[in-house]
């Protein structure tokens, strides 16, 4: 018996968070979203639309939801596989399979996702040096030759969600879990993903400055 | 001489601060922090008896007056201070996130614990 569990973090989501889990249910039945204590709705919203809800009492950050959501699916004992996925629908369900597979040939025990791999991903350029130099720092850092260290969709066999513990609860967890996982030596290939910019994820995403957050974040442990 | 004072204090300032973010809050780090705060009230109450003594001191280490002596003594302890509090706030943050985690875990079904779903 092998399961699959999509975890969601989400933060006052509530407009698009529903179509995310309707694209999802299909493909994937196991779906938890974490509400990061959001004040609107989105928690009724996505358990309506048929998937689990973890609610975090206070609101703690997109790196902790992450983590409340691998270790809700490791309670799962028939849980093999955890894809995270982002809420704001940047990501594509097709890409998620096709990484699952990849997981589940054994082909490696982590599957990260890529818009650098293909180019299906439009982006500024801007944007591309940000995370070029992302990449390079975790590279520097780690040793790990990733082309994109700040991709929300990855796919994590059980025995790495076990080894994984993030402690940075905002925006520095993505090079955290690249930090943890050139520590534990595990098989991890990139896998490309198409990343669709809407107005919305724009919006929402990251702005560049942020990443002057993760840097200090990162070196302030 | 004064850049020798200079380096000297950063050094301390730089290792200090490390000391005292790598370590957490253990009774080790406890007790230097006190006996930082002993030397400091003692400092304090021999200078408001004997002003000259820190002129004296100053003075051996190349540094103009006294009063910034003191002044250089207060950013070191202010740095030190902003290092503990910065580190005892990622704690309570941790454990703040892991309280919070296990009330939202416990709270939540658990849909493969009732096949009926």
């Amino acid at each position: 018996m092998s399961r699959t569990w999509v975890v969601i973090p989400m933060y006052n989501e509530s407009t698009v968070v529903v179509d995310v889990i309707r694209g999802l249910l299909p493909t994937f039945p196991n779906v938890v979203c974490i509400d990061d204590g959001s004040t609107d709705e989105c928690a009724q919203a996505a358990r309506d639309a048929g998937a689990v809800v973890v609610q975090h009492p206070i609101n703690l950050g997109q790196g902790a939801a992450l983590q409340t959501g691998i270790e809700y699916a490791l309670q799962d004992p028939g849980m093999d596989s955890i894809v995270t996925f982002d809420a704001d629908g940047q990501h594509r369900v097709e890409d998620a399979r096709e990484m699952v597979e990849r997981l589940s040939s054994g082909e490696a025990d982590i599957v990260l996702g890529s818009r650098f791999l293909d180019d299906r991903t439009k982006m500024g350029p801007v944007k591309r040096l940000v995370l070029k130099t992302a990449a390079l720092q975790s590279k520097l850092a780690t040793g790990m030759d990733l082309t994109d260290a700040h991709n929300g969709l990855r796919a994590i066999s059980r025995s790495v969600a076990e080894d994984i513990h993030l402690t940075q609860n905002r925006m520095a967890h993505a090079s955290e879990l690249v930090n943890q996982l050139a520590v534990l030596e595990h098989r991890w290939v990139e896998h490309p993903v198409e990343i669709i910019y809407t107005d919305y994820s724009k919006a929402k995403g990251q702005s560049l400055l942020n990443s002057v957050n993760i840097l200090a974040e990162l070196f302030l442990r | 001489m004064l850049i020798v004072v200079q380096i000297l204090l950063v050094c301390a300032v730089v290792l200090v601060s490390l000391v005292l973010m790598r370590g957490g809050s253990n009774a080790r780090h406890l007790a230097i922090r006190r006996i930082m705060l002993l030397l400091f009230a003692t400092a304090a109450v021999l200078s408001i008896f004997f002003p000259e003594v820190l002129s004296t001191v100053a003075s051996w280490l190349g540094i103009g007056r006294g009063t910034d002596l003191v002044l250089y003594a207060l950013i070191v302890s202010f740095l030190v201070f902003m290092a503990t509090s910065y580190q005892r706030h990622r704690q309570t943050e941790i454990s703040l996130t892991k309280l919070a985690r296990r009330i939202a875990i416990d709270e939540t079904e658990r849909p493969w614990e009732s096949p009926s779903r």
